[in-house]
Formats: C-alpha cells, structure tokens, sequence
C-alpha cells in the first residue's frame, strides 16, 4: 500500500475553517447528527432490521395462533392473536429500543464515544441526539409491526394507525432513556445484554401485554400496577379495542384498563405516566454521562 | 498574556496523581506556534496522562497549562475548539463511510455549512483518500484509518494537533508516510503539532523534543543538540562474560561501562580509534583470563545515546523493568490512558 499524497496545494488555497462559539444552534446541529448517525446505522444493518422483526412475529403467530384452541373459552370469541396485538405493538419497540441504547456500550468499546465525548458541545446533546435516534429507529420497527393489522383483524382507522404510532414513539423514547442510563453504567456488552434481559423481559410480561390486568393473584396485581411498562401497554390495547366490534362482556374482560382502588386511569394520565418516566431516565442518563470524566 | 500570543502551549508545574501514584510529577514546557513538538519516553512515563490534561480529558491535580491561549481547566470548550486529537486507540466508526465520520466531526464541531464539503476535500486529499471516501471504514487498513483520523483532527482547522502515538502498530513504510503528511501540515497549515513517541527514530522529525520518564522531563532540545550534547561515540561489545568485561575496562582502562539489551555499552570520544587499544588489551595471547570479545560496533550518537544519557537505560529495557511495569500496570488501571 503506498500512500502518495496529492500535489502540494498553494497555502493561499487551503479552506481555513473559524469554529464559532457554542450556541443553541450549535447544540441543535449537535443532536441532529447524532440522531443522524443512529438511523445510518440502522439502514446500513440490514441484518438488525430483519432479526428485531422475528421475535413479535414469533409471539404473535406461533404463540398466540397456538394457544388460540386453550384460550377461545375466555377471550369471547375474539382471535388471541388479535387480543396480544397490541402488547405485541409495545414489544417491538421495546426491544429495538433497547439494542439501541446498547450502541453506547459498542461506541465505548470501539472508542467511538471519546470521539463525541470530546467535542466542544454539552454531553446532554450527545444524550438526546442518541435517544431521539433510537426512538426513531424503533418506532420505524413498529411500523412494520403496525402494517400487519389486517392480518390479525384489526382494521386500519386512520386514528389506530397515528394513536399507536404516536405510543410507539413515546415507549420507545423512555425504554431508550431507561436503556442509556444503565449503558453509560457498563463497559461491556454482555453485561449490558444479560441487566437488560433481567429487567426488561420481568418487565414485559407482568405489564399485562400477553394477559388482562384484572383478576390477578394479589402479588401479581401489586408488580403489575408498579410496572412502568403497563402504563404504556394499557393505553395501546385501549386503542386498538376502540377500533373492534366485540361484545361488552369481551371487552370487561380483555380491555379492563388499569385500576388505582376501584377508579380507571385514564388513558391521557397513563401516558403522561410513560412521558414523565422517560423524561426524569433522560435527565438521570445526562447526568450520568455529565458525570463521567 | 505577551506568551499566549506568540505560544501554542505554556505549561507550568503540572501535576497528576491517581491516588497515591505520581504520574506527572510537575513539567513545565512551552511550544511555540508552528513547531513540531514530540514527547519521547517509555510506556508510563507519563506521556499520555500529560497529554490528556492538555486536551481538556484529565483534570490536573496542580498546576497551570494554556493550550491556544486558553486556560485547560477554565476554558475547557475554547481549548477543544481549537486543537484537533488523534487518539492511540482507533476512535472511527466502523459502520459509517470516510465521508461519513468526517461530516460528523464538522457537524459536532459547528464548522460553518457552506466550509464543510470543501474542507473535506482537501483533508482527505491531503492524506490521500479522497478516492475512498465513500468507502466503510470497516473496510479500511490500520494505515488508511490512522490516516483518516488524522483527516478527521483537521477538518476544523485545529491550531494544535495532537497526536498520541499516531504510528504505533503501523509498517515503518506507512510510519514515513505519515510522517511526510504531518510535516506537510505544518508547512501549509502553519499548525502546531504536539506528539507522544517512544519510537526513537520518529523523535528525530520534530523540532524540538522533551525526553520523559517516571514523569518528569528529564532533558528537552532540538534532536541535534540533544545529540551534539551527548558526544561521545557509542561502543557496543558481545563477549562471554559481561561482567568479567566491565570489571575489566573499569580496572585497566578506566572506562564505566554497562549492560543494555543483553551487551556492554560505554560512550568514548573517537570511538574508531579507540577499538584497536580495546583488541589490544582483550588479546587472548596477552591476557587469557579476559572474557573473549565476539562483537563489536561503534556508532554516532543517536537519540537512544540521549535517552540513556539521562536515564541511565535504554527505552526498551525502561520498558521491560518491573517497577516501571508497575507504574504502567497502575496508569491503565486510574484510567491514565482513556
């Protein structure tokens, strides 16, 4: 490999650059890149795109089409698959989500991160740049998810399709804060995978995705309504219950939303719930990241 | 203030301690604008962590530095805007192209629009990848990935560049031609480069170098000086019995002579003259109970000689002892070289 460099350039010709002060415009064009970066990345890893995608469609097609003929006495005659669909929605970003805050740890280990950790702009930038982007690129994810509607009888209202676009974007950003701010904790990736998979596949199945949250066990009923996740899952299943033409005794059982001593939440303070949780993860994950020398 | 202007870097009794170990036991230096700078030692000398106090990653224990007119500590986001880094360890993205990690680089650093795809034009030109610009830099060798590093400390027109070790691990023939880039640099960018080195050969391109070990700076001048300050010739024997031999040229011709990287080692004016009194009293007919000389070579002196002139070891065999080795073991294990 020779390396020949081009005809020496008359110095009058060299582009000198001037880097102005940090302003917000700065910053902003900060955030832009990283959020940038994020989704480069992803269109360039087209192996992620489709391996992400395997998992929802195992749970919806394998397991909810198998245990449709256990299930048909209590779900009403509504289709298991089409019951799940909604926790299955919640699910897809959720684990893209959270391959996405692992990227932290990668650019770590790969020392990309002191790349960004040096430049003259504030860490908070980096932060919210990373989490916009993998919010972006998991609810992309979700979109797939959400064009397979019509196969488990949900119909495509224009208010289900933006609705649970809008819940994907809100869960997928606080399931990025909550993944950043155990990422910059950890230096190496299979910890990373093993203290997520502890937290967040618990956290997914108390949170009433695949089952109804009411007439749980009592210790059940406690982690479930202490399960940030089903402040997310029970607005989704709100949403999609909406669109479908069932029996009320159907929708009493399925769609029982979540109680606080005898009073349904509703949907608006549930969601204010998940977009509280994700902003206080932000600010913990900025100031972890701040911290760190 | 009169030396902010005219200085690149002014550093005043700098100190760095990771708990109870010393890493930098307070330097002082400064670099003029446009020079080429190099720091010469051994794994732990201190090199890195000094370095990474000038660029704003370490906070100094005591002591002042300014970098580009600004002060290290004070003025943290006024020294990164101004100084370019190329780290030891590869800090690319793997996944973007060349062109990619570039624009990045300006986007984080707020280069103006309408500078940045002129500018990376002629960075990448410069280190000879403009033809792979699109290429992923996954793709890339270690050579066209220091290169493209180097690029990337450029794109925003840093006045101090500094490189930590930016050959290591590299063929001496890509070692050259990345050091033909940084010297063109410096001619056409009128930038002040600051590097590591313990490759000895390497310190000879710099204006300037400053010798350091076990934290301290033991010796700084122009390489010739530094050279012309030593002297003597240096001569090298391979005999059988290396101490029996020092016992000897001690006793019978007055010489202090000692053992680095496995021979006997002593400097003398006019060492060619001098190797036929050396045969002549190690005769095996005259004197038989004298080890026998296997080998023998004499050169001018090198930046080695100078290294060893003012540590008493040679960089590699500084290297090899324990209680260095301990000082470097400690500096990865504070976080000395992030």
């Amino acid at each position: 490999m020779t390396a020949i460099a081009d005809k020496p350039l008359d110095p009058a010709e060299v582009v000198r650059v001037h880097v102005p002060r940090r302003s917000a415009r700065s910053e902003l064009r900060a955030i832009k890149i990283v959020w940038r970066r994020e989704l480069i990345r992803f269109v360039n890893d087209r192996m992620r795109i489709v391996t992400s995608l395997v998992q929802p469609f195992l749970f919806l097609f394998v397991l909810g089409g198998g245990l449709q003929r256990l299930a048909s006495a209590g779900t009403h005659g509504v289709n298991l698959k089409t019951f799940i669909y909604p926790g299955i929605l919640c699910m897809t970003v959720m684990f893209t989500a959270m391959f996405s805050a692992a990227s932290i740890v990668w650019d770590r280990e790969f020392g990309f991160l002191r790349e960004m950790m040096v430049a003259p702009v504030r860490r908070s930038s980096i932060v919210i740049g990373k989490c916009l982007g993998g919010a972006t690129v998991a609810a992309a994810q979700g979109v797939v998810v959400l064009a397979i509607a019509g196969l488990v009888g949900v119909p495509y209202a224009p208010g289900l399709i933006l609705g649970a676009l809008g819940l994907q974007l809100l869960l997928a950003f606080a399931i990025t804060a909550f993944g950043l701010s155990v990422a910059i904790r950890i230096k190496q990736m299979q910890s990373f995978m093993g203290v997520m998979q502890m937290i967040v596949m618990p956290m997914y199945f108390i949170s009433g995705a695949l089952f109804p949250s009411s007439g749980l066990p009592a210790w059940l009923t406690v982690l479930n309504r202490i399960d940030p996740l089903a402040y997310a899952v029970d607005p989704m299943r709100r949403l999609v219950f909406g669109q479908l033409d069932i029996s009320a005794a159907a929708r009493r059982a399925l769609d029982p939303g979540i109680h606080w001593w005898g009073w349904r939440m509703p949907a608006v303070l549930e969601v204010g719930v998940v977009l509280l949780l994700g902003l206080g993860l932000l600010a913990v994950a900025i100031w972890e990241f701040s911290a760190t020398e | 203030m009169s030396t902010a202007a005219t200085q690149a870097i002014t550093v005043e009794s700098l100190h760095k301690q990771f708990g109870d170990f010393e890493a930098v036991k307070g330097v002082s230096f400064e670099v003029g604008a446009a020079e080429v700078f190099g720091f010469l030692g051994p794994n732990g000398a201190g090199k890195s962590t000094t370095i990474n106090m000038l660029c704003t990653l370490l906070t100094p224990t005591s002591g002042k530095a300014s970098v580009a007119g600004h002060d290290v500590v004070r003025e943290r986001d006024d020294v990164r805007r101004n100084i370019g880094l190329v780290f030891q360890d590869p800090t690319l993205d793997g996944y973007l192209t060349a062109a990619q990690n570039l624009k990045l680089h300006a986007e984080l650093y707020g280069v103006p629009t309408n500078l940045v795809a002129p500018r990376m034009e002629q960075v990448l030109k410069m280190v000879g990848l403009w033809d792979r610009r699109d290429g992923q830099v996954m793709a890339f060798s270690g050579g066209m990935r220091r290169r493209l590093e180097i690029a990337r400390g450029l794109m925003h027109s840093p006045r101090v560049l500094f490189l930590d070790e930016p050959t290591i691990g590299l063929d001496p023939q890509t070692r050259r031609s990345i050091w033909t880039y940084i010297r063109q640099l410096q001619e056409r960018e009128e930038i002040t480069i600051f590097m590591t080195t313990h490759y000895m050969d390497e310190a000879e391109w710099c204006d300037r170098i400053a010798i350091m070990d076990q934290g301290q700076i033991v010796a700084l001048d122009t390489p010739e000086r530094l050279k012309a300050g030593v002297g003597a010739d240096r001569v090298t024997i391979q005999t059988d019995d290396n101490e029996a031999a020092i016992t000897a040229l001690r006793e019978r011709l007055g010489i202090q002579a000692l053992i680095a990287e496995g021979a006997v080692t002593f400097r003398i004016e006019s060492g060619e003259q001098f190797v036929p009194r050396l045969f002549a009293e190690f005769d095996p007919a005259r004197n038989p109970d004298l080890p026998a000389i296997s080998g023998v070579s004499v050169s001018r002196p090198t930046l080695d000689d100078v290294f060893m002139s003012f540590t008493g070891s040679t960089i590699r065999d500084a290297e090899e002892d324990p209680s260095k080795l301990r000082n470097r073991v400690m500096m990865q294990m504070m976080g000395g070289r992030r």
